[in-house]
């Protein structure tokens, strides 16, 4: 359970010929677009190792996909018509940041569900609680009756007498 | 002879593994001691075999017997001692038998400290812990035997992995292996609990020391795997939301939610059904944890269908586990009867909240590892889930967990006032406020967000100190007052403040590294200077050097702030003979909490070789933190209330007076 086991077998693969990720010579001149080239590597796939960006990846085919993004950069292409034209070749397995559709909406949607599901567990939980500590007699912490409860308990007060 | 002896050592525990897990149960439900009392004599034995087993590969691998295939896929006759050691765990098989010998040392440890235990109870933990231990024993001689030998022994070993010798990822397995197994201990005192209906205060501070121990080992073995990352990767990344990563994220999460929630079952009596299913989470998840890396599912699901057996094995014993104590809870949880009860504002309130925030986390860790391989192996779609959907959607959850943290211990039980908590907060509120200001008014550039969680890191680090400030008077009393105050406190109280103040601390570095990190890479020559935030880093040259079992080309670079020398960074590149492949040595420069971090490419036919250097602010605050959270968690292992043991019943007849 060596953790990061997966960048082993990346590295394992490809160091044979040991690069670092951004390698010099890709940089572009200008910075505005280098950034942009950067941050938009980081949102892709090197699609032979484990999770890793092309940003991070020493692989080969990571340095193929960097320089192409550069390419389509320096050929004016938006960030999003960029992540179209990979998404394209390489299909959604490329992209790090899951789109919104039919297959991932579950994916999506399932820590809000998971977040909701529990408050409203939670409030069942209090009211349940609640109305078992109204229940029991002389609970460990008294509370005072809600207006409802004082009715109720007169009506049996004055059933009995 | 060595490797049969180990081989057989395990089939003895496997055979008293077996024993364990049945008498002692028959035992406790004939209410028969002398039943009952094999659990501690096997439990002891157990770990004996286990051990001898281990110690049996250990001497296999330091005189490279390379007969043995492990040894001789794993080692190398060159290598340095402590690598041949630890190469013990650097693979799969040996792995599998230091789970197992952690497995069998816990078990011994619950014979040992248990004597303050009901006898049922431990009878019943003890067996259910044998269970474990069986199908792992099992999963070890069936499908990955360390002892297996090879018919003709090769000269010469293939060596361990150049990456997995270092330090820091030799003692990451054993660390996080700690925390993994040492779940297990919870979660055989839950299903034992179930087993026996029956479940109180008392089980709680039984089953908190064990559970803080196992999380103050998982926390410092996700934070070494993260600090060898950090340095041995090259690239000075720390966190890359990997599955496997993940893996070992998951049970953490739930053993903190299981920490927060065992001290409202300890002190109030309440969340008990809530409590018991953590435990078992806990421990279901680091056995998920073990299934996705062992089985090789995360390679590909396709690897895992090719060779099945040991992934097919693993999930077998997952879906044992995880089935039968999720079925067994729900059909005896709601024998458990509730108990305290409490108002929505209250510390039981806030340590509730923190559960709700810490499950939905840990549903969205969950969701966004194996949502992939389900997908792909429903619909063979393949899609990624990487860093941005985490940092998308588990930031966010962070945010309002972070902000009720020092509310907590602020808030009274039963009934809190959350408005004059939030009175006494007023300091830590001020110095988020000022650490913003200064922020914005001294650092240009980073993103817009980052002061903002400056300031939160800032609050959670005071509003931690407050509680403790109040409690000894501090600054309101002579200091001789406070530090007498301060001696009477129970430890537990010292260990929150320092665990939360720890969190805020590795906040602050996690924000500085990834707002603020700044990097230079380029081709340097000789000679060439190249400048990153006020340091002037100059490339000297570089010499070749001859390791134990690799060679190295060392470049020398020397680090100026102002013109003055501050420092040398030496990092290099080492190729490792037996396996042909090289590996990239960063070097680090520490200035404070900060570092300047510089790797090494390919060099250039000119002489000029390939640099990263990176300015990485406050980075070492990320572990820095997580120390203090483990020393916190270490100062509350030592609170007076769990040495001397939980409160028991006294007889009702001893009470009696005689008459």
């Amino acid at each position: 359970m060596t953790a990061l086991r997966h960048l082993l077998v990346c590295l394992a693969l490809f160091i044979a010929s040991p690069a670092l990720a951004v390698l010099p010579d890709e940089i572009l001149n200008d910075p505005a677009l280098e950034a942009r080239a950067r941050a938009l590597s980081r949102e892709l796939r090197c699609m032979v190792c484990q999770n890793q960006s092309i940003d991070d990846s020493d692989a080969p085919l990571a340095r193929d996909l960097r320089l192409l993004v550069r390419e389509r950069v320096q050929a004016g292409d938006s960030d999003s018509e960029v992540m179209d034209f990979l998404t394209a070749r390489y299909g959604d397995f490329v992209l790090l940041n899951p789109r919104f559709n039919a297959r991932t909406a579950l994916l999506w949607s399932l820590p809000a569900l998971v977040l909701l599901g529990g408050i409203v567990a939670l409030v069942v939980f209090l009211r349940r609680q609640r109305s078992a500590q109204a229940g029991a007699d002389g609970g460990d912490s008294a509370q005072a009756l809600t207006a409802k409860e004082q009715k109720r308990l007169a009506e049996l007060v004055d059933g009995q007498i | 002879m060595i490797a049969e002896i180990g081989h057989y050592a395990l089939v003895l525990a496997l055979a008293l593994a077996l024993i364990q897990g049945s008498v002692p149960v028959v035992g406790a439900r004939l209410r028969d001691p002398a039943l009952m009392g094999v659990a501690d004599i096997a439990a002891f034995a157990q770990f004996a075999f286990v051990a001898v087993a281990f110690a049996a590969l250990t001497v296999l691998y330091v005189s490279s017997d390379f007969s043995v295939v492990n040894v001789f896929e794993n080692s190398h006759s060159a290598k340095p001692l402590i690598y041949k050691i630890t190469g013990v765990w650097g693979n799969h098989e040996g792995s599998m038998l230091l789970w197992v010998l952690i497995l069998s040392v816990f078990g011994a440890l619950v014979a040992f400290f248990g004597s303050n235990l009901p006898a049922t109870l431990r009878a019943n933990v003890l067996g259910v812990q044998s269970w474990i231990a069986a199908a792992f024993y099992l999963f070890i001689l069936a499908t990955s035997n360390p002892f297996a030998r090879l018919p003709q022994a090769p000269f010469e070993g293939r060596d361990l992995n150049p990456i997995l010798q270092d330090v820091g990822l030799a003692v990451h397995p054993p660390l996080l292996y700690l925390g993994y197994v040492g779940f297990s201990i919870s979660f055989s005192f839950a299903v034992a609990a179930l087993i026996e209906g029956k479940i109180d205060a008392a089980w709680a501070r039984w089953v908190r020391p064990w559970t803080l121990a196992a999380w103050m080992f998982l926390t410092l073995g996700i934070a070494m795997g993260s600090y060898w990352a950090y340095y041995e990767l090259g690239w000075g990344g720390w966190w890359f939301w990997d599955p496997v990563e993940n893996a070992s994220l998951m049970p953490w999460i739930a053993g903190t939610a299981l920490l927060h929630s065992a001290v409202v079952m300890e002190k109030r009596n309440a969340l008990k059904v809530w409590t018991v299913l953590l435990s078992i989470l806990a421990f279901s998840l680091s056995l998920l944890g073990t299934f996705l890396v062992r089985s090789g599912v995360l390679t590909s699901v396709h690897t895992f269908a090719t060779d099945p057996t040991r992934g097919v094995f693993i999930l077998a014993i997952l879906v044992l586990f995880i089935g039968g104590s999720l079925a067994l809870y729900a059909w005896r949880a709601p024998l458990l009867k509730q108990g305290g009860i409490f108002a929505p504002i209250s510390r039981e309130g806030a340590l509730v909240f923190n559960n709700l925030l810490l499950t939905t986390a840990l549903a969205t860790v969950f969701v966004g590892t194996l949502y992939p391989l389900a997908l792909e192996s429903l619909t063979g779609e393949k899609i990624s889930v990487g860093a941005p959907f985490f940092n998308a959607t588990f930031g966010p959850l962070f945010v309002p967990l972070l902000l009720a943290v020092p509310f907590g211990p602020l808030l009274a039980w039963k009934r809190g006032d959350l408005l004059g908590a939030a009175q006494r907060l007023m300091v830590a509120f001020a110095a988020g406020l000022v650490a913003i200001a200064v922020t914005f008014a001294i650092i240009r550039g980073g993103p817009v967000l980052a002061p903002f969680a400056i300031g939160l890191a800032v609050y959670v680090m005071v509003g931690a100190l407050v509680d403790l400030v109040e409690r000894i008077q501090l600054f309101r009393q002579p200091v001789g007052i406070s530090l007498r105050r301060a001696r009477g406190l129970p430890r537990s109280v010292f260990g929150t403040a320092l665990a939360h103040f720890g969190l805020g601390v590795s906040l602050l570095g996690i924000i500085g590294e990834s707002s603020y990190n700044a990097e230079q890479i380029l081709a340097m020559k000789p000679g060439q200077t190249v400048s990153v935030r006020d340091y002037d880093v100059t490339f000297d040259g570089v010499v070749s050097r001859q390791g134990p079992n690799y060679r190295e080309l060392v470049a020398k670079f020397v680090v100026r702030q102002d013109g003055e020398i501050v420092g040398t960074l030496d990092p290099s590149k080492r190729s490792f003979t037996a396996r042909g492949m090289a590996t990239s040595e960063a070097a680090l420069l520490t200035r404070g909490f900060s570092q300047l971090y510089i790797s090494l490419g390919d060099p250039g036919t000119d002489g000029a070789i390939a640099v990263r250097l990176y300015h990485k602010p406050l980075v070492l605050l990320i572990w820095i933190g997580t120390l203090i959270m483990v020393l916190g968690g270490a100062l509350s292992l030592s609170d007076r209330r769990l040495r001397v043991g939980a409160p028991k019943p006294a007889k009702k007849s001893a009470l009696q007076p005689a008459e």
